[in-house]
């Protein structure tokens, strides 16, 4: 993309890092002032960079290596509620072990932000990615996004900090990124120097909620029924207003950094004139691509749409862009045992999201790549066989699809 | 390398309170709670913030103290109050005091010394938080004190034993029963003890009764005043979880100490004193009471049989007679022919012995 007038007066350089290193440099530059740390795969790498640029210099931070994941979580709570700027993350069943912590940080209204590096739970023991880690918040007022790339990773860790610390909405953001294949893969990044984050974000800023004695206020005291509906509808508020916010802000970085999506909660590949239009989040985006790709040489008119913010959930794009297709095919990189046509989390929002529509298109779920295992080319090949049948009515709509899965399985 | 450490500062507001009279006037703990009648925690928080004065922030777990305290439009926190999780109070004062260090450094803040404590109770602190305070200890870049109030039961959930119940007491989980008489049948953890074996860099932990407020008051200021990560202990009288006349509180509390149940004793820089009525006993001034004066007062000992009282009686002249440090720590016995401690390091290779001596090395 052609670098605009103003991007051209802020000097980038290209790195080549991994994922993790990425969240690295946008914290360096972002100047945090708390984190904590505690080892679990895949996440634990951000830390390791932050921990070293702070020992060399390069950062004025205090990193606080904790001694567990509920105390990371509680750490950053309280630096955060002093008015400093605060970063965290985990992975897996070290998230739900933070679990407490991690929901009353969204109660709470404090703006933090979290790396998870999505690794499935445990048992049995996996390394590899599953999205139902940082899924598992999805309803206590945290921000959720997913990234898919290196540099998408720097650029979504400033804008985490400018949408949450915004006053508008004050909510914690959670960057979800795909393990190993994001967090620990190299892709070469454009780190924007410190003039063009400071231009984009402004200092954080808690004003009368600041816990300091120069303010003596009792923050969370006992409300009960008295007082917690009007709260939880604030926070569904800042949700809310958490929409217009995102979309500002994205378009002031895609303004000073000349890069970005036209929309700034999906990506959309090749879906214009799509009949059939898969949907994924995070690094699946890859295969999918390369297999539309080879699906359009072959004549099919297929597209892609990734989701890019799970929270707040983009119920608009996904009408504009998906009525009238002839069918939408929903790769879950989780599951959701029991559900909804036994589809995965991103299957049941996106069908919900579609419900309203007079020509809403058939929603077929697919459960892809769990633990880690690679989502291929021919696997999507085979997902869109199957979406296309589907679609027809020629099988099965009412249950999702498993994909690779080895053996009978029952 | 050398171990970050804050050095102890000039608090004048901090001074030793030698009288009564010397005890600031101000409360910044106030009306709005509705603690029980007769409530020593609550007493507590009086003191602390009293001792502490209005740079001080506090953070309470979830516990009576946060529950009964902070009915939304009536805090009685003059200071500011701020929640945190049962298990979190070690955790959440690090990282307060880590937001204002690194503010404060970067110029976002204006430079003073804020006093951050931590108030869990036994539960939140005993059991679940312990961890977490064992950590915070070890963070001895930042000045903050961790109070746990001790009031022998999770007395906000309708009094079940913790690790801190005493053995034998009847709680809501621990009943005594036609078949099982005594069903506590775990001995009371010794936390303050535990926390100065493993922290030899934390600069005071102290073991303290709301019944004696003074001394409570006088602790609470030497932590402060020696600074880095602090602990201290206290022993409250509970009316309703050890079932007892709320006016007797003072009266148990320092029953507990007169029979040596509880001892007073404080860790500062190293160097243990006893305090009051302990110090008394440790030096052979007073005789301890027995404890059957202290448990037949409370309607959680009320089934205890001469038998269960003879236990925990011999359990308490156990800890006077045998432990090497009585009331301090658990060991009864050193390994023959040990040297005395400023000897050992004589027995280090050459050029070792220096470090060991205590000096840390840049």
């Amino acid at each position: 993309m052609a670098m605009t007038e103003v991007s051209r007066r802020f000097a980038q350089h290209e790195e080549l890092i991994t994922g993790t290193e990425a969240v690295a440099q946008a914290l360096r530059l972002a100047d945090v002032d708390v984190m904590a740390g505690y080892p679990i795969r895949p996440y634990d790498s951000v830390m390791s960079s932050v921990a070293k640029m702070i020992a060399n210099g390069q950062m004025d931070a205090d990193f606080i290596v904790a001694e567990s994941e509920h105390s990371q979580f509680e750490i950053v709570k309280h630096a955060s509620a002093t008015g400093a700027r605060v970063f965290v993350g985990s992975s897996g069943v070290g998230w739900m072990y933070a679990m407490e912590a991690i929901v009353v940080t969204a109660a709470l209204r404090l703006p933090v932000v979290a790396l998870v590096g999505n690794r499935a739970l445990d048992d049995p023991g996996a390394f590899g990615v599953e999205h139902n880690d940082a899924l598992m918040v999805r309803d206590s007022g945290w921000l959720l996004y997913w990234v898919a790339e290196g540099q998408e990773a720097l650029d979504a860790t400033l804008l985490a900090y400018r949408v949450a610390e915004d006053a508008r909405v004050s909510l914690p953001c959670a960057l979800s990124m795909d393990g190993a294949f994001l967090t620990h893969s190299q892709h070469l990044v454009l780190v924007p120097e410190k003039d063009l984050v400071e231009a984009f974000l402004p200092p954080y800023d808690l004003k009368k909620r600041r816990f300091h004695p120069d303010n003596p206020i009792s923050i969370a005291p006992q409300y009960n029924e008295d007082w917690v509906m009007e709260t939880r509808k604030q926070s569904d508020a800042a949700m809310r207003r958490a929409r217009g916010v995102i979309a500002e802000a994205y378009a002031e970085l895609k303004r000073l950094t000349g890069r970005g999506d036209p929309d700034p909660f999906v990506e959309t590949y090749r879906v214009e004139d799509a009949d059939y239009v898969l949907i994924g989040m995070g690094t699946v985006a890859m295969p999918i691509k390369v297999a539309v790709d080879q699906l359009r040489e072959e004549g099919k008119r297929v597209g892609f749409l990734r989701i890019k913010w799970f929270r707040p959930f983009p119920d608009e794009e996904l009408r504009r862009l998906l009525h009238g297709r002839k069918g939408v095919g929903v790769v879950d990189r989780d599951y959701s045992y029991g559900s909804t046509r036994h589809g995965g989390a991103v299957y049941n929002e996106v069908r919900s999201a579609l419900y309203d529509l007079e020509d809403r298109p058939p929603v077929i779920g697919f459960i892809a790549g769990l633990g880690g295992r690679e989502v291929s080319v021919d696997d999507v090949f085979q997902i869109e066989a199957k979406l296309e049948q589907a679609a027809a009515g020629d099988l099965g709509a009412e249950s999702a699809h498993w994909i690779g899965v080895r053996g009978p399985v029952e | 390398m050398a171990i970050t450490q804050t050095r102890p500062q000039e608090r004048p507001e901090l001074a030793p309170i030698r009288t009564i009279r010397d005890v600031p006037v101000e409360e910044f703990y106030t009306s709005g709670h509705r603690t029980c009648q007769g409530c020593h925690s609550a007493l507590l928080m009086k003191y602390l913030a009293k001792a502490a004065g209005p740079r001080t922030v506090t953070i309470g777990a979830t516990g009576c103290m946060y529950v009964a305290n902070t009915s939304y439009y009536a805090t009685p926190w003059v200071i500011p109050w701020m929640h945190t999780q049962l298990g979190a109070t070690g955790s959440a004062v690090i990282g307060a005091a880590a937001g204002y260090a690194v503010q404060q450094r970067k110029g976002k803040l204006a430079e003073e010394p804020i006093n951050v404590i931590g108030i869990a109770g036994d539960g939140g602190g005993a059991d679940m938080g312990l961890s977490a305070i064992s950590a915070a200890l070890q963070h001895t870049q930042y000045n903050v004190l961790i109070i746990l109030y001790d009031n022998e039961s999770y007395a906000n959930t309708d009094i079940q034993a913790s690790g801190s119940t005493p053995w034998g007491a009847v709680t809501a989980f621990t009943p005594s029963g036609t078949v099982k008489r005594i069903t506590q049948d775990r001995w009371k953890k010794n936390t303050p003890g535990m926390l100065v074996a493993g922290h030899p860099e934390a600069r005071y932990i102290g073991s303290a009764s709301a019944a004696f407020g003074v001394d409570v008051m006088n602790k609470i200021r030497t932590a402060l005043r020696v600074g880095g990560p602090t602990y201290l202990h206290v022993h409250d009288a509970c009316p309703k979880g050890w079932d007892f006349d709320p006016r007797y509180s003072r009266e148990l509390g320092q029953l507990a100490v007169e029979c040596g149940i509880v001892p007073l004793w404080e860790v500062i820089e190293g160097e243990l004193q006893y305090n009051g009525i302990t110090r008394q006993i440790v030096e052979g001034r007073r005789k301890r009471k027995p404890v059957r004066e202290y448990l037949m007062r409370q309607g959680r000992f009320a089934h205890f049989t001469e038998e269960d009282v003879d236990y925990f009686q011999a359990k308490v002249d156990e800890m006077w007679e045998k432990w090497i440090l009585p009331g301090v720590l658990p060991v009864q016995a050193l390994p023959e022919g040990l040297p005395k401690p400023g000897r050992r390091a004589a027995g280090l290779a050459d050029g070792a012995g220096a470090a060991a001596n205590g000096a840390v090395a840049p």
